[in-house]
């Protein structure tokens, strides 16, 4: 199957369970299931090729100038990481269906899940790193959903977003890294960069890179000191726990070091800063997992250090560290996550995770004790499990790494934090299935289903297989350790064994355990002096820096941005003056080489007249009625100048805005006082007069400086006016612009457009939802109102023209590709027949009679005018190109058909929706209690009451 | 010049003046008022004004597509003078 099916797969099934929420939550399950299996299969049909040592790849160019393509690589380590991911996915999906209660929201978590499964089948697959950090952003995403799931639950939502916060940070840190990286190699393509080792090294700029990428990593694989986000994300329901916190996206980092190796590692800095990391993390994790009593939180710390453990090995730089920890992931995924779904089933049936309340549990649980003891004793490191494997060839690791030029610190750290493992590893089997059977359980526990108990007993049976028969899957280890590798190093050892013999490692091996046993009979008074020694608290202190960032930003963000509109105004203007004069006083200065024009009488009594407008409003700005009428006089001004100026499109643009402007500020009005109250002081009115007065006069100033100049370069004007007709089709250049050679903005605008429409409908829906509801309900008009709410003669007027109104629209519209007029103007024109409609016949009649909601109208144009642009695709031309044609059709003209029109026809729609839906909002808003509903247009229809008009219609 | 043409001029410069004139007239009475009513008759008939003005500018510079501009406000003018008087009736213009 092609990679882009597996790593698409999981993106498209996402959409099947939240839809299939009704039809059953078993139906949810079967259907994920049945995703991931395809998944699964499809990547399995590739394993004969990445066995014989192949590297398949898909790869279809998508931004190919940023460097940013949709390539993917399949070879032995993203073979090895896909497989974990849609395996114990499959596994995952099967104990969450019998895992979560009837109360949950099974669709919704299983969308969830597989969004998961998809991003990160597509971080191990992407042959583009920054594919790569698509995928790893969309990991970071999709597990604060799955951590914050139970929305109910203020852990849930403080872990998620701690856990989002510091991934958050990580993957940030990580693109920077990984575009330096980039720089370096000039190509952004993993099989490139993996291709440069010795450029990359020798860089000055290969220490940043590395540090921010290995901050990505470490955030990401919960290393120190970025641990603390795992145990808190544990507040996930459990299958999640299963599948992210053990086996798989924890295991991101790691993946990432691992693909990275070849190039980045066996350099001295990431000796020290990987394997030091590694190190502690190891031991601390292991510390504190065993003084935590939470079994979750324990299995959590202890993932933390089996973590610490792979990032120390991946740091050693040695061929023989990188097979160790290819193997360690593999049985670690192995054993985690068969732990955490047997924790899950304790706390299922228990009701209980506390592993004080706990004990005995032997009894009464015996198939998941079998599979819990098995898979912890293989944490421990016994002997004939799959744990032991690998630790054994992890401390033989340790035991020849020299850190900081001691022989001894490797060596005795490693066996420290294998000890304590060994203790935490026999406190969990110890202190909660063994010992006498209590009879305080919260909860009667009993073995649960095997739905529940099939999953991780599966695992365990692997867990066995590989720890008894290790040549069983030693091809396959050796394949992907051989794929981490590379050519960077070479790998000696030919065989994974049991036995090695009497060799240092074993002796580590022995003293960790026998030491661990040790440290669980001394358990009681450990943990009293554990719980009397002060420890730092992670979270108080994320919180601390999360708080102290956030003051930060305020503090620097308050004094430009404090949501008062004048003050951004003030700081706007007073930028643009002292841009504007900067660039006048440095730049060079042309001589004026235009004259003067003499004005009429009628321009000038004109502009005399938007002086006088403008003057007045300012200074009757208080009077909200009067600066209304007076903003209808700028308006027409303006219109009438743009006609003087023969610009006829803007002229009706203008005045038909104007129209719908006075409306829904008149409807908006209703709720306001008449008067607009003095709020600011004497000196901030003379302050904000000041910058006012300046901005008006370098406005002016740049006005006349260029009406006495040639424009600096040649204005792209001249090339529209060339092409409008060549190229468009169009001999109205301005409607060309908008629905060709700008199309892609126009459709940005009328989404943008549609957008705030519906958020206003939306709040006008919160008011009138809310308790506002009554006070708006119950408003007495504050003066007399007159009894005839709708009169006849507006009535029948606007009954009248409205045919007409609509035909002139249809004109415009049509005719907007050659002459002035389009889309936009026609939706206004129309717009504001419609509310003619409205206020002459009233809200209830006109509602009713209303077909489709404004709503679907929005959307009704921005999927024709999509749809559109998305129709050169088909003639293999990109987005929006358009097209015309000259037909004729007897009797008529010969006449023109562009797909312009049909991009113009969206754009109309959209206007009209986005128009209506503001303006209806508004009115709906102003429905009172006391008003009466009329159904009919007219308040007095002498016909209504007349008895014989009556009885005809009764007739009828 | 033919005295038809020289007549035309005169007339054209006659008719373009009167509403201009027209116009400054009604924003007299828009700022002595007295009432709300007064202001939006001024309102309306300064859009009355400069539909004849734009007609005469189409006349003038010997443009047609004016003509449709003329159009629009003569179909849409009355519009926001109905909205701002029924504002003055009822206060809510769409109930």
């Amino acid at each position: 199957m092609s990679l882009f099916l597996v790593v698409a797969l999981p993106f498209f099934g996402a959409l099947l369970p939240g839809m299939m929420n009704s039809a059953g939550r078993s139906a949810c399950a079967g259907v994920t299931f049945t995703v991931s299996l395809m998944a699964f299969v499809g990547l399995l049909t590739n394993l004969p090729a990445v066995m014989a040592g192949e590297v398949v790849t898909a790869r279809v160019d998508w931004m190919p100038l940023l460097g940013l393509n949709f390539t993917l690589m399949l070879d032995g380590l993203g073979f090895f990481f896909a497989l974990l991911i849609l395996g114990i996915g499959l596994l995952i999906i099967t104990y969450g269906r019998h895992y979560l209660s009837r109360n949950d929201n099974m669709g919704e978590f299983f969308t969830y899940l597989l969004l998961f499964q998809g991003a990160m089948v597509g971080i191990v697959l992407s042959d583009n790193v920054l594919l790569l950090l698509v995928f790893w952003e969309l990991t970071s995403l999709s597990s604060f959903l799955l951590i914050g799931y139970w929305k109910h639950l203020p852990e849930g939502r403080q872990g998620a977003r701690m856990a989002l916060a510091v991934t958050g940070m990580g993957g940030l840190a990580m693109v920077g890294g990984m575009l330096i990286l980039g720089q370096i190699v000039g190509s952004y393509d993993l099989s490139v960069i993996l291709q440069n080792r010795e450029a990359i090294q020798a860089d000055p700029l290969y220490v940043p890179a590395l540090v921010l990428i290995l901050l990505g990593c470490f955030t990401k694989s919960a290393q120190f000191p970025f641990h603390f986000w795992l145990p808190h994300a544990m507040a996930a329901p459990t299958p999640v726990s299963a599948y992210l916190h053990s086996a798989t996206m924890v295991k991101a980092g790691i993946f990432l070091m691992a693909r990275m190796w070849p190039v980045l590692s066996g350099t001295p800095e990431w000796f020290v800063i990987v394997t030091s990391a590694g190190l502690v993390t190891m031991v601390l994790g292991a510390v504190i997992a065993l003084f935590k009593h939470d079994l979750k939180a324990l299995l959590a710390f202890s993932t933390v250090s089996h973590l610490g453990l792979i990032t120390m090995l991946l740091g050693t730089g040695t061929a023989f560290g990188a097979l160790a920890a290819v193997f360690h992931i593999l049985n670690h995924a192995t054993f985690k996550a068969a732990l955490f779904m047997s924790a899950g089933i304790v706390d299922h049936e228990a009701h209980t995770r506390d592993i004080r309340r706990l004990g005995g549990l032997r009894r009464l649980m015996p198939i998941t004790f079998a599979i819990a003891s098995l898979a912890a004793l293989s944490m421990a490191g016994i002997p004939l499990l799959n744990g032991f494997l690998s630790k054994e060839m992890m401390l033989e690791e340790a035991h020849h790494t020299v850190l900081f030029g001691s022989h001894w610190l490797v060596p005795v750290m490693a066996t420290l934090g294998s000890l304590f493992s060994a203790a935490y590893c026999f406190r969990f089997i110890g202190h909660t299935f063994l010992g006498p059977v209590r009879d305080d359980y919260p909860h009667k526990p009993h073995d649960p289903g095997a739905g529940m108990w099939m999953p991780p007993a599966i695992l365990v049976v692997l867990v066995v297989v590989i720890g008894v028969a290790p040549f069983l899957v030693q091809d396959f280890v050796f394949m992907v350790a051989k794929s981490v590798i590379g050519d960077a190093a070479e790998l000696k050892t030919k065989y994974i064994k049991i036995w090695h013999g009497l060799v240092p490692a074993l002796y580590m091996s022995i003293i960790a355990v026998v030491g661990g046993l040790v440290l669980v009979r001394t358990h009681a008074p450990l943990q009293k002096l554990w719980e009397t020694t002060p420890r730092p608290e992670a979270k108080v202190i994320f919180e601390a820096i999360v708080e102290g960032a956030a003051r930060m930003a305020q503090a620097l963000i308050h004094p430009l941005h404090n949501g008062s509109f004048t003050r951004y105004a003030m700081i706007g203007v007073i930028a643009m003056i002292a841009a504007g004069y900067h660039a006048w006083a440095t730049g060079t200065v042309a001589a004026p080489v235009r004259e003067l024009q003499v004005a009429g009488p009628v321009p000038i009594a004109g502009w005399a007249m938007l002086v006088a407008a403008t003057v007045g409003l300012v200074a009757m700005h208080r009077h909200r009625l009067l600066s209304l009428i007076l903003i209808g006089i700028v308006g027409l001004m303006v219109s009438i100048g743009f006609v003087y100026l023969s610009a006829p499109d803007l002229a009706m643009t203008q005045f038909t805005v104007e129209v719908v402007t006075i409306i829904l500020l008149l409807l908006a009005l209703n709720f306001l006082p008449n008067r607009t109250p003095v709020e600011s002081t004497v000196p901030r009115r003379i302050r904000d007069g000041v910058v006012a007065v300046a901005g008006g006069l370098a406005t002016f100033g740049l006005a006349y400086h260029y009406m006495l100049r040639e424009a600096v370069t040649t204005p792209i004007s001249e090339f529209h006016l060339a092409n409008s007709y060549k190229g468009g089709g169009g001999t109205n250049v301005v409607n060309v612009i908008l629905v060709d050679f700008r199309g892609f903005d126009t459709y940005g605008e009328i989404i943008v457009l549609g957008i705030a429409a519906l958020l206003i409908f939306a709040l006008t829906e919160t008011l009138l939802n809310g308790p506002v509801r009554r006070r708006l309900l119950n408003r007495v008009p504050d003066q007399p109102r007159s009894g005839d709410m709708h009169p006849m003669m507006m009535v029948v007027l606007t009954r009248v023209i409205m045919p007409v109104v609509l035909l002139v629209g249809f004109y415009i519209f049509m005719r907007g590709h050659n002459e002035p007029g389009g889309g936009f103007i026609a939706g206004l024109i129309v717009s504001i027949a419609v509310v003619m409609q409205y206020m002459a016949s009233g809200f209830t009649w006109t509602s009713a009679r209303l077909r489709y909601p404004y709503h679907g109208v929005i959307g009704a144009g921005v999927l024709v005018a999509g749809f559109t642009g998305i129709g050169s695709w088909f003639v293999a031309k990109p987005f929006l190109t358009s097209d015309f044609t000259y037909v004729r059709i007897p009797p008529f003209h010969k006449f023109e058909l562009a797909t312009a029109a049909l991009f113009d026809l969206g754009v109309f729609l959209a206007v009209v929706g986005a128009v209506m839906l503001s303006l209806e909002s508004f009115s709906r808003l102003a429905r009172r209690a006391d008003t009466p509903e009329s159904e009919y247009p007219m308040d007095i229809d002498p016909s209504r009451d007349d008895p014989d008009t009556a009885k005809m219609k009764e007739g009828v | 010049m033919t005295t038809a043409a020289e007549l035309f001029d005169i007339a054209l410069i006659v008719a373009l003046i009167a509403p201009a004139v027209g116009q400054v007239l009604c924003m007299i009475r828009l700022v002595i008022g007295p009432t709300t009513g007064d202001r939006i008759l001024a309102l309306d008939t300064m859009v009355i004004n400069a539909l004849s003005l734009v007609v005469v500018l189409g006349i003038h510079q010997g443009v047609t597509v004016y003509f449709e501009v003329a159009l629009l406000v003569a179909m849409l003018g009355f519009v926001s003078t109905v909205a701002l008087a029924r504002f003055i009736l009822r206060g809510d213009i769409i109930e």
